[in-house]
């Protein structure tokens, strides 16, 4: 096919109040070829896609379509100049089929759902989707919604289709599904941009790499023509040390364990069910899922923020010896028992800090308690926030700044380093570095590893499949509440983990087989 | 082929963007242009509708003239009584404010401020009716003190406790709390008004008079609580865990605070400072009660508490500003024969002026033609 640029953009600048998103950014995307926008958190490429898209106005800069300026408003200007865009959550109605999603909004006369049916069945039949046009949309996977929020656009005539981040979301084996009928339609003569921040993705998916650093467009090349390396060096902007240190534990004892534990969400339905596993000592227990699977809920049954329906959680005090039982202690009472048990939970600011409160005040959450005084003890925390600071590299005005000004990777770096800064026995983590640069990420990384040297029982729930066979020393795979297996990270794979994450039975349990 | 030759958009006239690089005192300098902007321009009508209804040619000189001695009398004759009003005016409002702001900070609506003031303002009445002449003096005015803070603490932890328990909606349970106040005085007062509906003044139980001021103890108490206030909040652990529990009550559980335990205990707090409020109106004040002893300062109060952004500090130049237009406007209005409500409609708009202002101190207003301008400076 005859190289012919669908989209090009030239020189586009969005500034949001001083900080700078997107400066002078430079794309082409041809017919009949799929880029992908590569770069870090924060480096700008949803404000990019969304000025394509008509949700922001650029402040600079012109977009060309077909060769032709073009100004693009709103949505709707989009749309007429066939542009789709996927993001990254749906926007579906729960309560509608498939197709009623699909002509929800379309205004050309005449309702007709046979038709529409139909046709949305050519489309895939066309591109190879599986999903029945008639089925609800709660009632779907999160893939399945994928699909339908896809057939949308093309639907609606879409030529050139931009996906935000779309393999968040999915297990290994349906973003390879994915990746099929993203190839077929650019076969089609689609324009295809995709966003992401996984190097492997890109490298087997995409012609052409764009990449952007802290807003900057770094350039484009071929993806036949790079690797890892350059690209990373290009996102980044020095080389990368892209290995993680992994060290043999050392004395694994069991530390925490959980035995047989059932928990009901809100509306009653059970988010765990008969969970038992075993934490140890110097080790780093990797949790593998789809998101939402019970992840969150295990580890808050843990720190005593979670009601159980049955089941104990016990922990083996290094002190004493003794086993505690922490089933059914409100997190005080734990702490209150000398058990060291440090939680960096998901949801930061909603839940680890205090986005309004400074970095010192921050420090403070945990121990403000200490001594009999009635007055806040601020020297301490203080001097621990300027420890962190130094130590962790957190970019911050000063101690006294808002959290919630902080980036994503600064604000974690101080949950975490205050976490660690309580010298833990057990250690848990979900999501350290979601939404965190390489170089943030590794930090995090080498943290826990320390912790984990130091004798620590890690618990780390993540995303990414190929970070959880790299760091942990075993893998626990979590699927609608229950514990589908128990692998060895040194061995297993990324599809073994895959498997596992969409198995509906629970592992049967040989007798704690997994005991160090 | 396609529509793109026909489609011919153009860029939006203005956008507006977010800014979060002003300086403190640039924000206050908007801030006070604003309260002068509002001030002026409703001074002007009031100059104009004072003209008409007077029949004089007024000039705005002679109602600025009017407002400051409607608030501060004849200061250069030596004459204080004036200045003392707005004073007294201006602690209560104060007293009532700041007892809002702990609850506030920990996102509880308290509307029922107007309610507990009343409330303690009864039980102060009440003391000073049935223990006047039983017990000494000295005795007796830390009685009524006591048991005005009781009064309000009562009627304020009533809707916490449901609240932390049931999950009941706090704004309305306080709100109702008000009307269940008002009619226990109204009936209250026609048990001991003798038939007039009015209680006479009660001398025992007041609070003494000190420095030959009769508000002068009541400006030195509020002045202590404002001070108090902001070291309870600002340096206290109790006070942290207010603010901790006010901004996310997942972190206040995720570390360990008795989420309920606070919200009581800071209601508490709250109900009693504006006990305390009730009692220098009663005891300090009136020596009497009726319906309307808080007169909607409990309302007034919650409004100033948000202008102070909930610091101290600045909730006391706010109520000293309420106060003073206030005063002010009802005292210009009545002079020229005015509605009184005048004065209402000029501190709404006053407060309306300083409110939408901070649009200017979190965002920036550009325009289509001006791309090279300062925006990414």
């Amino acid at each position: 096919m005859a190289q012919k640029a669908a989209i090009e953009l030239k020189n586009i600048t969005k500034a949001f109040g001083s900080v700078v998103a997107n400066k002078d950014v430079c794309l082409t995307v041809n017919k009949g070829e799929i880029l992908s926008i590569l770069g870090e958190n924060g480096s700008g490429k949803t404000t990019l896609m969304n000025m394509i898209a008509g949700i922001y106005f650029p402040d600079e800069g012109q977009i060309f379509i077909d060769g032709e300026e073009v100004v693009i408003a709103s949505p709707k200007d989009a749309f007429d100049y066939k542009i789709g865009m996927i993001h990254q959550h749906f926007k579906l109605v729960d309560i509608f089929t498939a197709t009623e999603n699909i002509v929800l909004g379309l205004e050309d006369g005449k309702f007709d759902l046979k038709n529409a049916e139909k046709q949305v069945h050519d489309i895939c039949e066309k591109y190879g989707f599986e999903v029945d046009p008639k089925k609800k949309i709660y009632t779907m996977s999160v893939s399945e919604k994928q699909t339908v929020e896809i057939i949308k656009v093309l639907y609606r005539g879409a030529d050139i289709l931009i996906l935000d981040e779309p393999t968040a979301v999915l297990t290994p084996q349906e973003t390879q599904r994915l990746f099929d009928v993203l190839r077929r339609m650019r076969d089609d003569g689609k324009a295809i941009i995709i966003i992401t921040h996984k190097l492997h993705e890109v490298l087997s998916l995409s012609d052409k790499v764009a990449v952007l650093r802290k807003g900057e467009y770094v350039g484009t090349v071929n993806t036949a023509e790079t690797n890892e390396a350059q690209l990373t060096e290009m996102m980044v902007g020095k080389k990368v040390e892209l290995n993680i240190h992994r060290s043999e534990p050392k004395d694994a004892v069991p530390r925490l364990e959980v035995h047989h534990i059932d928990c009901s969400n809100r509306e009653g339905v059970k988010v765990l069910d008969d969970v038992s596993f075993i934490a140890n000592a110097g080790e780093i227990l990797g949790v593998a899922g789809i998101a939402g699977s019970g992840q969150r809920e295990l580890l808050e049954a843990i720190a005593g923020l979670q009601r159980l329906d049955s089941g104990a959680v016990l922990y083996n005090n290094p002190k004493t010896g003794n086993m505690e039982n922490l089933t059914t202690k409100t997190p005080l009472q734990i702490r209150e028992l000398g058990v060291r048990l440090s939680f960096v939970p998901e949801d930061r600011l909603g839940m680890g800090l205090v986005g309004n409160m400074d970095i010192v005040d921050n420090m403070m959450l945990r121990s403000y308690r200490r001594g009999k005084s009635v007055f806040l003890e601020r020297k301490g925390p203080k001097d621990l926030a300027e420890h962190i600071i130094e130590e962790l590299e957190v970019v911050t005005p000063s101690a006294s700044t808002p959290v919630r000004r902080l980036s994503g990777g600064n604000v974690q770096k101080v949950l975490v380093g205050r976490e660690i800064a309580a010298s833990p026995t057990v250690l848990m983590a979900a999501y350290p570095v979601r939404g965190l640069d390489i170089n943030s990420s590794y930090t995090i990384y080498n943290l826990l590893n320390e912790q984990k040297e130091r004798g620590v029982a890690v618990i780390f729930v993540g995303e990414d499949l190929d970070v959880l066979l790299e760091l942990c020393d075993r893998i626990m795979v979590i699927g609608s509440g229950r514990i589908t297996g128990v692998v060895d990270a040194r061995t297993a794979t990324k599809e073994q983990i895959g498997l596992l994450m969409t198995k509906t039975e629970a592992l049967t349990w040989e007798g704690g087989e997994d005991r160090a | 082929m396609r529509k793109t030759t026909t489609v011919k958009h153009r860029e939006p006239l203005i956008h507006i963007a977010k800014r979060d690089d002003m300086a403190a005192w640039q924000a206050w300098l908007i801030r006070l242009a604003a309260i002068l902007i509002g001030f002026f321009v409703m001074s002007a009508v009031l100059t104009a509708l004072a003209s008409t209804s007077s029949g004089k040619d007024l000039s705005f000189g002679d109602i600025l003239e009017r407002l400051s001695r409607s608030v501060f009398g004849r200061l250069f004759e030596g004459k204080f009584s004036q200045l003392w009003k707005f004073l007294q005016e201006t602690a209560v409002l104060l007293c009532l404010s700041l007892a809002v702001t702990p609850a506030f900070k920990m996102k509880f609506w308290n509307c029922g401020a107007e309610g507990q003031a009343l409330f303690g303002g009864l039980a102060a009445m009440f003391c000073m009716i049935n223990l006047g002449g039983k017990v000494p003096e000295p005795v007796l005015v830390p009685l009524v003190i006591l048991a005005s803070i009781i009064g309000g603490a009562v009627w304020g932890v009533i809707p916490a406790i449901f609240h932390a328990y049931y999950r009941t909606n706090e704004t309305l349970f306080t709100l109702m709390m008000n009307y269940v106040a008002t009619q226990i005085v109204a009936y209250y007062v026609y048990a001991n008004g003798q038939g007039s509906n009015v209680i006479n003044p009660v001398s025992t139980g007041a609070l003494p008079v000190i420095g030959g001021q009769q508000y002068l103890l009541n400006v030195l108490i509020v002045t202590l609580l404002t001070v108090l206030t902001y070291v309870y909040l600002r340096f206290s652990k109790q006070g942290y865990e207010v603010s901790v529990v006010g901004e996310s009550q997942n972190t206040a559980r995720y570390i360990g605070i008795n989420v309920k335990k606070v919200i009581i205990r800071t209601m508490i707090i709250s109900g009693a400072l504006c006990g305390i409020a009730g009692m220098l109106l009663v005891a300090g004040k009136d020596h009497s009660i009726n319906t309307a002893t808080v007169g909607g300062q409990g309302f007034t109060a919650i409004m100033v508490s948000w202008l102070g952004q909930f610091n101290p500090y600045i909730i006391a130049a706010m109520a000293a500003l309420v106060s003073f237009l206030q005063i002010g406007a009802a005292g210009a209005a009545d002079a020229y024969f005015l509605n009184s409500a005048y004065a209402d409609v000029m501190v709404g708009v006053v407060v309306l002026c300083l409110v939408a202002c901070e649009f200017f101190i979190r965002y920036t207003v550009k325009f289509r033609h001006s791309k090279k301008g300062g925006a990414l400076a």
